[in-house]
């Protein structure tokens, strides 16, 4: 069953190198495939953007755009509301980094400025996002991210950005398990 | 062969890379434009040993492939929508001089109004300017196409330019999981181009001259025939590229679940993921719908098309181009397919995706549920038919 992630950010912030980074660790393993696309067009740093990840156990060739997702990310909360869940499957999530909580279990928040600013040291948090989807999304484990964080990410960010994902995943607020 | 994860302009240049080309000639235009990024970054690492020339524009990009192909060199070059337009006054210089140089061109809107958004409306303008034209679906296709271009537009019965279209930003940008062959592999399957038509100063000759209305016919005549032979270029090269890298291709046309179909969607390029998925939906239901992908425009797929469409109740031809004050291009060259082959039956023209409109599953169902009119009509997705 495909599995469809969208993910939102502002021009700069990293979402769509969180989406390939997410495509190319799931589509590691043997039989599972990733399409990983950025919304197209003109890039402005600090414009609202979106970026799409795909999963699936056999290829993906629906290449068109999905009204409906499994999961939505946010980089930045300023571009969350909550009519934004009307976008969402059922049984479907909303991972949102911000400083607020909310009451609703399907949003699952984290304060991923908050680990950026003390393991980055810049206020870059699409690998932290990915990291705490990683904890929340039984496909897929840390290992994968950590690994496609070492092929595709140069050298020197190879350290901070694995510790960050691990912080990452020990504080993302899953709501309520039962 | 290594699993990457690359976009189709990635994986385009890993399959170039592999060709072993002798001369780079580019001028950089959004949305191909890390085709050639990336080429130069291998020419500048020494992984790809080839001259790279950025030129001042894409007119001068091909003039610059020809040069280095009449002196029998392997040349590249890519383009995009208006780009490649430019370039349009040398397509016809490379296809008469039967210089087989390859191009990516990322298929992209053409203006106005501005849009840099995929569609197919620049490669389909020029079909008749004497290229192969192939169109990819999927990021591994356009990296084999890219090695197997050069096997097809070298081969001594073709000789002839090879245009391989990717679809603007949807396959051009997405990134997929793509197996890229060994170069050990690569040079098994294709060799350096030789060639007799080229300027050599042991064996002078004149080569790109004129012709008068006496033989100029003849000429003509010899670059169709170059063309059509073409496929026979293309079914070797497939039964090559299978035997080594263990993948094989259908020559001019795809087929799926078209042979039994009551219902057909005929369409081209990266579209084709989305339709046959619903063919699969239709399937289940005990449906007998199908799709024919067509792979290349020219040589066009005449007898392929006529051979499926033949037990069909309707026929649906979808396509990201129109041809203002008629219908689809591909759509006419489909209709002229099924005449020749004395078909009567109804198919009717989709125009859609035009300037990188996306194109729902809904819209595909749609489309089969008006083919089960069968009537003949034209009619663009999301607007509806023309003024009678």
């Amino acid at each position: 069953m495909m599995v469809n992630i969208r993910w939102h950010g502002r021009g700069g912030q990293g979402a769509f190198t969180a989406a390939r980074l997410l495509g190319a660790a799931y589509s590691s393993h043997e039989n599972k495939y990733a399409l990983a696309f950025p919304s197209f067009g003109p890039e402005r740093r600090g414009a609202p953007i979106q970026a799409f990840t795909k999963l699936d156990t056999k290829p993906v060739v629906n290449r068109s755009e999905v009204d409906k997702a499994d999961y939505i990310i946010f980089l930045d909360d300023t571009l969350f509301t909550e009519g934004i869940l009307t976008e969402l499957k059922q049984g479907g999530k909303v991972l949102l980094n911000t400083k607020q909580s909310f009451e609703n279990p399907r949003v699952l928040t984290i304060n991923a400025d908050s680990i950026a600013a003390e393991i980055l040291k810049q206020p870059i948090t699409n690998t932290i996002m990915l990291g705490a989807f990683a904890s929340v999304f039984d496909g897929i484990n840390l290992d994968d991210i950590k690994e496609a964080i070492r092929l595709f990410m140069p050298k020197k960010l190879h350290e901070k950005n694995i510790a960050a994902v691990e912080q990452a995943a020990t504080q993302i607020n899953r709501g309520v398990l039962l | 062969m290594a699993k990457e994860f690359l976009s189709g302009n990635e994986a385009f240049a890993y399959g170039i890379r592999l060709a072993r080309p002798q001369v780079i000639s580019a001028y950089p235009i959004t949305p191909q434009t890390i085709v050639v990024e990336k080429l130069s970054e291998m020419v500048e690492d020494s992984s790809l040993q080839a001259e790279f020339i950025h030129v001042e524009s894409e007119h001068s990009a091909l003039s610059c492939a020809i040069g280095a192909s009449a002196v029998g060199a392997r040349a590249f070059t890519a383009t995009s929508s208006q780009g490649l337009l430019y370039m349009a006054e040398c397509l016809t210089y490379a296809a008469g001089g039967r210089f087989p140089i390859v191009m990516m061109n990322a298929n992209r809107s053409t203006a106005l109004p501005w849009n840099i958004y995929g569609d197919q409306r620049d490669s389909l303008s020029l079909l008749d300017c004497g290229w192969i034209q192939a169109y990819a679906e999927n990021a591994q296709e356009s990296l084999d196409l890219a090695l197997m271009s050069y096997y097809i537009a070298e081969h001594k019965k073709v000789s002839t330019p090879f245009m391989a279209n990717l679809d603007g930003f949807v396959l051009t940008h997405t990134y997929e999981v793509v197996e890229v062959p060994e170069a050990k592999q690569a040079d098994l399957f294709l060799k350096p181009y030789v060639t007799e038509n080229k300027l050599d100063l042991s064996y002078p000759k004149n080569l790109a001259f004129s012709v008068g209305p006496d033989h100029n016919t003849a000429f003509k005549f010899k670059e169709h025939l170059g063309i059509l032979r073409a496929k026979e270029a293309i079914d070797e090269a497939e039964h090559k590229f299978n035997e080594i890298f263990g993948r094989q291709y259908t020559g001019l046309t795809e087929s799926y679940h078209a042979d039994d179909a009551d219902y057909i969607i005929i369409t081209l390029g990266s579209i084709a993921g989305l339709v046959r998925e619903t063919v699969d939906k239709y399937r289940e239901k005990g449906e007998k719908v199908g799709l024919l992908r067509i792979r290349y425009m020219r040589p066009f797929p005449n007898e392929e098309i006529a051979a499926v469409a033949r037990n069909a109740k309707a026929i649906g031809i979808l396509e990201k181009d129109i041809s203002f004050g008629n219908e689809g291009t591909v759509y006419t060259n489909v209709n002229s397919a099924l005449q020749k082959a004395g078909l009567s039956i109804p198919s009717s023209n989709f125009i859609g995706g035009l300037g990188g409109r996306n194109i729902s599953e809904h819209e595909i169902e749609s489309i089969f549920e008006e083919l089960k009119n069968e009537k003949s009509t034209v009619s663009f997705l999301g607007i509806g038919g023309g003024e009678e």
